[in-house]
């Protein structure tokens, strides 16, 4: 008997060929995001002479910060050679209205559509869900024309506008659902406390979104700081986006091709839903799966 | 303080018509429960006096004024929800004073009332919690708070304790028969339980299908059930029920289902009797009586004892009549009984319309 369970005591010990297969499988699968930002980290820090040597899973023999430098302050994006410093700015000066505006607005239109249900509000938010399955480009040039008549095209409040109209779908029904899972008796509770439509939703349902509202925080940043189409079109030269400078640095083509510095671009331009992501993944995770159980 | 008077109420909720031409009164300081099993109406008779519905037709009067189409922060009532309904971000102080804040009242006189609230209910000690924090008898008693500072002229509960342990119930049940006891203020109060309507009603409103079947005290809605429904939806163990024919010899009329033969001498008709008039008869468990000189016999299947009482069940005839025996007799199944009914407590109900005679 006791040899027995000596046995099976060290058959525990060794993995089992399942488990293994989990592992292997797991391991190529990090790996097959791993290694790309492995190398564009080991090319940004490598000189140009370094790179020409070929080796590109090789650590920098000479370790240099320059290629960021010039990424962010120097490298040339067209005629002007300042960098994607700019665009940073400009990215930043997009995104936070560009996720402020789409949220306060969706989670007003969610309260509305779950508590209040004005006559049509189905048949309104079928047609608004009807607007998520629409390519962008479909809109592209009525909406360039809207915007010009309303004099907002090539202006920051035009792009905002743009990003604000393309996430209402989206940020509505995040917030419908969400409020979904809300006890109507809660909100008649209020109405008789005589709490009216802005009070109860100020005072009442905003503080208890916080969860649903980092999750929207979170698409929304990654999103709007991800695109690139809409910059482009809209945003006017002023207010081109990361993504767009990145695209003009990597894509200018006088002499040699900078590798070094559009990796190290290219890391920078990434670099903030990135951050978001290691922040919040936790949060992420956990809103999802509350907006999600209901409705 | 206010009474409630609702004239030809008809509410829909879609396509579905809920209450069909209601009327009802409640007077000033009245403890008015609406009873009835789920889907009868009750809980949107109550969210029509409270606003919550739209009215299709006919009026609703609070405290004198038209309020039908009033806004329900304006009807001057107070709510208690089943699911207590506190709001989860704020302590229970600031759930107590939401609407009073709203109001713009001077912070001292909020702070007041919401003392003498908290002092009331005993809330003293959770002012600062949040509900999270709470179990759910004080949540109720903080939802009843968040009613009372309100100093409404009526006070509307849905169902307040159908979410609570059975001793919770009973205790807060006796707390808020005190609390109307204290206040006097009108109370309107949702139930499908017998007991909480027996218990704290000064009437009793039984309601099936959007409409009224009766109106009257806790004693006289149990001992005179105006009809089959009213009668087998009060009281546990229910009614007993026998079906038979109505016999009529000089002048003296008698319930026959053969064997049973019972002297209805007792009974207060309504309508005179006619002989072979196809009837039910209903029985309270406790006017069964075993004694061994009972007219009647059977044989008991079924011994439930209850502590204080025990529920013996006879079979007498292939009808099964249960009796709320007290006293430290043991019966056992099996054994033969004799027993009596007292006819001058029964009901007795028309077989077509299930209405009382």
């Amino acid at each position: 008997m006791s040899h027995s369970t000596a046995a099976t005591l060290r058959i525990r010990k060794l993995p089992s060929p399942a488990r293994i297969g989990v592992y292997a499988f797991l391991i190529s699968a990090a790996a097959f995001f791993v290694l790309p930002l492995y190398i564009m980290l080991v090319t940004s820090v490598k000189s140009m002479e370094e790179i020409q040597l070929g080796n590109i899973f090789a650590l920098p023999i000479s370790f240099t910060i320059e290629p960021w430098r010039a990424a962010w302050s120097s490298a040339c994006t067209g005629v002007a050679c300042e960098g994607i410093r700019g665009g940073f700015l400009n990215s930043l000066a997009i995104t936070i209205p560009s996720t402020i505006l789409p949220i306060l607005f969706g989670a007003l239109n969610g309260y509305a559509l779950s508590f209040w249900r004005p006559r049509g509000a189905n048949l309104l938010f079928a047609v608004l869900m009807m607007g998520a399955f629409i390519p962008v480009q479909v809109m592209m040039f009525p909406l360039v024309r809207i915007l010009a008549m309303l004099g907002l095209f090539s202006s920051l409040p035009g792009i905002v506008l743009v990003h604000l109209v393309f996430s209402m779908p989206v940020m509505t029904l995040l917030f419908r659902n969400y409020y979904a899972s809300i006890p109507q008796e809660l909100f008649k509770a209020a109405r008789i406390d005589g709490g009216g439509f802005l009070r109860i939703f100020f005072q009442l349902m905003l503080p208890m979104s916080v969860p649903i509202i980092i999750v929207a925080t979170i698409m929304q940043v990654t999103g709007v700081w991800n695109d690139y189409i809409l910059g482009l079109v809209f945003a006017g030269r002023d207010n081109l986006p990361m993504t767009v400078q990145l695209n003009n640095v990597i894509n200018t083509t006088t002499g040699v091709r900078l590798y070094n510095v559009n990796m190290a671009a290219t890391i920078l331009t990434s670099l903030a839903p990135l951050t978001i992501y290691f922040i919040s993944g936790r949060w992420f995770v956990r809103g999802i799966a509350a907006g999600a159980v209901k409705g | 303080m206010a009474n409630v008077s609702i004239r030809n109420l008809s509410v829909s909720l879609g396509d579905n018509e809920i209450i069909n031409n209601l009327d009802l009164d409640v007077t000033e300081g009245e403890f008015l429960v609406l009873l009835g099993p789920s889907g009868c109406g009750k809980s949107t008779l109550l969210h029509s006096i409270a606003g919550l519905n739209e009215v299709a037709d006919g009026t609703i009067e609070i405290g004198g004024q038209d309020m039908t189409w009033a806004d329900p922060s304006q009807r001057n009532i107070g709510m208690v929800f089943q699911s207590y309904a506190l709001y989860p971000t704020m302590t229970v102080e600031r759930n107590m004073s939401f609407a009073l804040r709203i109001k713009g009242m001077p912070a001292a006189e909020i702070e007041h009332r919401v003392r003498q609230a908290a002092e009331i209910l005993h809330l003293e000690p959770l002012l600062k919690r949040k509900p999270s924090q709470l179990s759910g008898g004080q949540c109720q008693r903080v939802a009843i708070g968040r009613a009372l500072v309100r100093e409404a002229g009526v006070f509307l509960f849905d169902e307040p304790l159908s979410n609570l342990d059975a001793k919770l119930r009973t205790e807060l049940r006796r707390e808020l028969k005190l609390l109307h006891k204290r206040l006097r203020s009108t109370m309107i109060y949702v139930t499908h339980d017998q007991v909480d309507a027996m218990t704290l009603a000064n009437r009793i409103v039984v309601m099936r299908n959007g409409c009224i079947l009766q109106i009257g005290a806790p004693s006289e809605v149990y001992e005179k059930p105006e009809n089959l429904f009213v009668a087998g939806f009060l009281g546990t163990p229910g009614m007993n029920f026998i079906n038979g024919k109505l016999a009529v010899t000089a002048g003296t009329t008698a319930f026959v289902a053969m064997p049973l033969n019972l002297d209805l001498s007792g009974y207060a008709f309504r309508q005179p009797p006619t002989a072979g008039r196809a009837v039910t008869l209903g029985i309270r468990p406790e006017h069964i009586r075993i004694v061994p000189q009972g007219s009647l016999q059977g044989v008991i299947c079924l011994v439930e004892p209850m502590g204080n009482h025990q529920i013996v069940w006879i079979d007498c005839c292939g009808n099964m009549i249960s009796s709320i025996v007290h006293g430290v007799i043991e019966y056992r199944p099996d054994q033969p009984v004799r027993f009596d009914i007292d006819g001058s407590k029964a009901s007795l109900f028309d077989q077509a319309g299930e209405q009382r005679l």
